[in-house]
């Protein structure tokens, strides 16, 4: 397959070129991601420690609603964020669609159930080993789980980066609600599908690369700064 | 511990805001602009990064293009989705003026559809002016053959040719006629992996770089024609439809101007897109 050298190689040339226009798409796809995972995580995570710890009518089923919504299917998503945001549904008079906004709204829909149902775990984990301990200190239910989100944040940080992953690979909703207009929605995803369609295989290979680099840089820092976290505050 | 735990937490909180500031920094005043719905011929051809720059050049405003199949396009355009609608199906397109989404429909200009064919030609039809004779022989042979099945303008002319050269569709398919469902380029891409025939727009056909052994296989019939037209969408049906603005870009696209730029543009010395506004 000598595409793959080709595209190795499109992919040197393209990084080192320092592209203004490859610049932007990748700094749109990060700012549209990470501010998917941030308003995803403000929501995911106490409401997976809520279901991990609070006793409440409606838990069981919500715990697995939203063990099944991980699995979300992102055209569908995109679609039914489509019809929202279109001028003809019901939120088309603030004329989102086709910004970056809209992409946004989809990917936390998208990753919401992921942040939720992966931190419910894991919290229910920790509630499993210091339920005791907390009762006993008279801790209320907002009080344990303030506690437990942040003992667990070291695996937290993991469930984000599954969500930003979840993000940042993501095209169906994001070509849909985005449409991939130049220079305002097109991401790294949707450029790669567009190379795709144009026949243009080596470059489309080639952006692929730069995108899974991309996630393999922000993992590395990620386990980088909790590593040197865990080691200072054990 | 408590001093080292509140540090932590600083940090924690100094990321937030950091990630917050990169992500909101993106949000900034717009200028003005319209969305248009196309095809993704004329993007992907290159022709829209040809040519609206100088739109924007001349009458400072961006044109936001959302490239799609024309049915998917004028499906967008009646939603109130997109100001202006810039596709290939003269009839359809027809039939959304009568129905009252737009106000105007415009010639602006044409090109052609080729068929492409592997350089084996099971069918034997290489170099015919035939496209009716061709498509019966693809037919008769059981020759593979691409469809894009996804109602885009090409779509619609491909079922034309079918009909015209007497071929039942349905009672005719089978394993030999593959129905994609999918964009010119993944088309294009389906019948090069499978020495597939398949019918194409020129502009398309002449970007499109992964080819393997596919080339023109039948091209110059007269029928081959491909119109393209522009149109507003009704404002009186959709207020939000940017109607000064999007009447600017049409007005501009069939102006002497923009005629002259659409003749203008090329890949290896071949125009592209032929001009045939009426004169205003």
């Amino acid at each position: 397959m000598p595409e793959i050298t080709q595209a190795l190689i499109a992919a040197a040339d393209l990084v080192a070129s320092g592209d203004s226009k490859l610049l932007a798409i990748i700094v749109l796809s990060l700012r549209v991601s990470l501010g998917a995972v941030f308003i995803a995580a403000l929501i995911g995570l106490p409401l997976g420690a809520a279901l991990a710890v609070g006793r409440f009518a409606g838990q069981l089923p919500l715990t697995v609603v939203l063990n099944a919504f991980m699995g979300l299917p992102p055209v569908v998503v995109g679609l039914f964020v489509y019809l929202l945001l279109s001028r003809a549904g019901p939120l088309g008079p603030l004329g989102l669609l086709f910004t970056p906004a809209a992409m946004v709204i989809a990917q936390v829909v998208l990753i919401t159930p992921i942040i939720a149902a992966l931190s419910r775990q894991i919290v229910a984990d920790a509630w499993h080993d210091y339920a005791e301990q907390l009762k006993s200190l008279g801790a209320g239910l907002t009080q344990s789980i303030r506690t437990l989100l942040w003992d667990t944040r070291f695996s937290l940080v993991t469930v984000l980066l599954a969500g930003l992953g979840r993000a940042l690979a993501e095209v169906g909703a994001v070509m849909i609600v985005g449409g991939n207009i130049d220079g305002v929605t097109r991401v790294m995803t949707t450029t790669i599908a567009l190379e795709t369609s144009k026949g243009d295989l080596p470059l489309a290979l080639a952006l692929g690369f730069i995108l899974i680099g991309l996630v393999l840089a922000l993992n590395t820092g990620a386990f980088l700064i909790r590593q040197t976290a865990q080691r200072r505050h054990g | 511990m408590a001093l080292s735990l509140s540090i932590t937490r600083r940090g924690l909180f100094a990321l937030i805001a950091a990630c917050s500031l990169f992500v909101a920094t993106g949000v900034r005043a717009e200028d003005p602009y319209i969305t248009v719905a196309s095809t993704t011929s004329t993007e992907q051809s290159g022709l829209f990064s040809h040519l609206l720059p100088q739109f924007t050049k001349a009458r400072g405003i961006q044109v936001r293009v959302v490239a799609l199949g024309t049915g998917q396009a004028l499906d967008l355009a009646r939603r109130g989705d997109a100001d202006v609608v810039f596709v290939h199906d003269k009839a359809a397109e027809q039939k959304f003026l009568d129905e009252g989404y737009v106000v105007q429909r415009h010639d602006v200009m044409y090109n052609d559809f080729v068929l492409i064919g592997p350089k084996d030609d099971p069918a034997k039809i290489a170099g015919s002016k035939d496209i009716l004779e061709a498509l019966r022989k693809i037919k008769d042979s059981r020759a593979a053959f691409v469809s894009r099945g996804d109602k885009s303008g090409t779509h619609a002319a491909e079922l034309r040719y079918w009909k015209a050269a007497g071929v039942d569709l349905d009672a005719a398919k089978g394993p030999w006629y593959r129905d994609t469902g999918s964009g010119m380029g993944p088309a294009l891409n389906t019948a090069a992996a499978t020495g597939a025939y398949i019918l194409a727009d020129r502009g398309t056909w002449l970007s499109f770089k992964n080819r393997r052994d596919l080339h023109i296989v039948v091209e110059g019939d007269k029928r081959l024609f491909n119109q393209y037209g522009v149109m507003l969408v009704n404002p009186a049906k959709h207020p939000y439809v940017k109607k000064d603005a999007g009447q600017a870009f049409i007005d501009w696209m069939i102006s002497p101007t923009g005629q002259q730029v659409i003749a203008d543009y090329k890949i290896d010395g071949q125009q592209l897109f032929f001009p045939n506004a009426e004169k205003p």
